[in-house]
């Protein structure tokens, strides 16, 4: 079946593209928002079968990459403690902090667990009652409703020796702070789609308004991509900016409301610290009050350490699209995913990681035929065709 | 990170008053929490982001979709260890 999807995908791809060629009149820089998206973007070379002067830069979702460093050396300060089991997603285990990595505790013996899904830690905790079960609770807004869970659970069912590394952070005040800067050169965002199942996207309204930039809340695959690059080229050449939902057949605009209400009843919103970026005000979440049992940075006595970036690293000025990753002279010399300087080659969803994974090194290379571009996606974008959205 | 696998859910329980799923991605079978969608029936299709369906889809885009992710290598979370719950003491994960 694959087969056929592949074959009839091509034509969309290629009609998407000759739609963006009919219609553009002047170059255009478009973000994507999400690392899942970026990943998509470079693994499956559209940024190259885009059509001249349409630019794709890379935003700033990737909460692995934008977690402070600070936050990184809390974690290993905790994971070194002799009774704590030290809970985590698996990308967060190769992200060097001042000294080592997590993968580098566990091996001097510290108990350091990759778990799928934070609630996980539930099981963990009440199999080991003499120990701390911390789990490092990080992400955006897709990730938020999982982690309140945890915080939510071990207050109702009593399970007392688990707690979170709470370092939330959220996309909307990040794509403000992408706008006023007086050096911004994105005018259109693909919007973040995961994110906005779990929070719709009715916030993003104001921000579409106040800055009239478009934002089209996108999907992953190949053809998501393409089919929401084409609906904000097609604002811009219009001289419109609204948001608009290329990702409406998982989403509406209202979002997951049982999610929301769980999260706002764990979580507020507070300042949070971006890495690349720096503070950023309410854009990001931390435990209630009334979770404080839950909070790891209250039950355990761990100081701030001040750490220092790399100057050479340009990361801030990749998150915020102003910059590519082979605009740096560290990019794949002094700087790799194997010893990464700063956030954006810290995870394979940072920019320059997804770069250095396939190839970009020096200069654009050519895009993959059309064919294997669009080999991952199909189906409901042949409805769109016929109804005549393209 | 924000990436979220269509799965078709194959059972659902209660584990302390959680409602839960066991949920089919190809050939893994997973727990999900299905306390987001709590409309959810067997045989439905939903979008799980780290063990929680956030969404529910349709069949062929679950099948779409499953397809676009392996091809993109964006599966790999599945592969995480399994934790089972046991007695304190008991053997772990």
């Amino acid at each position: 079946m694959k087969y056929l999807d592949e074959y009839r995908d091509g034509d969309v791809a290629q009609k998407i593209v000759g739609e963006m060629r009919r219609i553009q009149t002047r170059p255009w820089v478009l973000m994507e928002v999400c690392g899942g998206q970026t990943h998509s973007i470079v693994k499956s070379g559209i940024d190259h079968l885009l059509p001249e002067g349409v630019e794709l830069v890379h935003g700033p979702g990737c909460p692995v990459c934008v977690t402070p460093l600070e936050m990184i050396d809390k974690a290993h300060a905790i994971a070194r403690q002799p009774n704590v089991i030290f809970c985590s997603f698996g990308d967060m285990l190769r992200v060097p902090g001042s000294d080592g990595d997590l993968f580098t505790i566990k091996s001097l013996g510290g108990d350091v667990r990759v778990v799928y899904s934070p609630i996980d830690c539930l099981k963990i905790a009440r199999a080991n009652p003499a120990k701390q079960v911390v789990f490092f609770a990080i992400g955006f807004e897709t990730t938020a409703p999982a982690n309140a869970m945890l915080a939510w659970r071990a207050r109702e069912e009593q399970v007392s020796n688990v707690s979170l590394l709470v370092s939330h952070v959220l996309v909307p005040p990040a794509l403000e702070v992408i706008l006023q800067a007086p050096d911004n050169r994105v005018q259109g965002f693909l919007g973040p789609g995961h994110v906005c199942a779990v929070m719709g996207y009715s916030e993003y309204d104001p921000i579409s308004a106040r800055y009239q930039v478009p934002i089209v809340v996108t999907g992953f695959e190949p053809i998501d991509i393409l089919h929401g690059t084409l609906m904000t080229l097609q604002q811009l050449e219009e001289g419109r900016a609204v948001v608009e939902n290329q990702y409406s057949r998982v989403l509406g605009r209202e979002g997951n409301l049982p999610a929301q209400k769980l999260v706002n009843r764990v979580f507020e919103v507070i300042d949070r610290k971006w890495r690349g970026i720096g503070t950023i005000p309410m854009s990001g979440f931390r435990l209630r009050d009334e979770f404080a049992q839950q909070d790891a940075e209250k039950l355990f006595d761990v100081a701030e350490i001040a750490t220092l970036e790399p100057e050479i690293c340009i990361s801030g000025q990749i998150l915020r699209g102003i910059k590519k990753p082979h605009d740096c002279p560290a990019f794949g010399t002094l700087c790799t995913p194997q010893r990464p300087l700063g956030a954006t080659m810290v995870s394979a969803e940072g920019a320059c990681a997804a770069y250095y994974a396939y190839g970009r090194h020096l200069k654009p290379q050519a895009a993959e035929t059309l064919s294997q571009i669009v080999a991952a996606s199909s189906g409901s974008h042949q409805g769109a065709i016929a109804n005549g959205q393209l | 990170m924000c990436l979220a696998i269509p799965g078709k859910v194959v059972d659902t329980f209660d584990q302390r008053g959680m409602r839960m799923a066991k949920v089919q991605f190809g050939g893994i079978v997973r727990e999900a929490c299905l306390e987001y969608v709590p409309e959810t029936q067997i045989g439905e299709y939903v979008l799980v982001h780290v063990g929680f369906a956030i969404s529910r889809i349709d069949e062929a885009e679950a099948e779409r979709t499953y397809q676009a992710l392996r091809d993109l290598d964006q599966l790999t979370e599945l592969e995480s260890p399994v934790v089972e719950e046991v007695e304190p003491g008991g053997y772990r994960q």
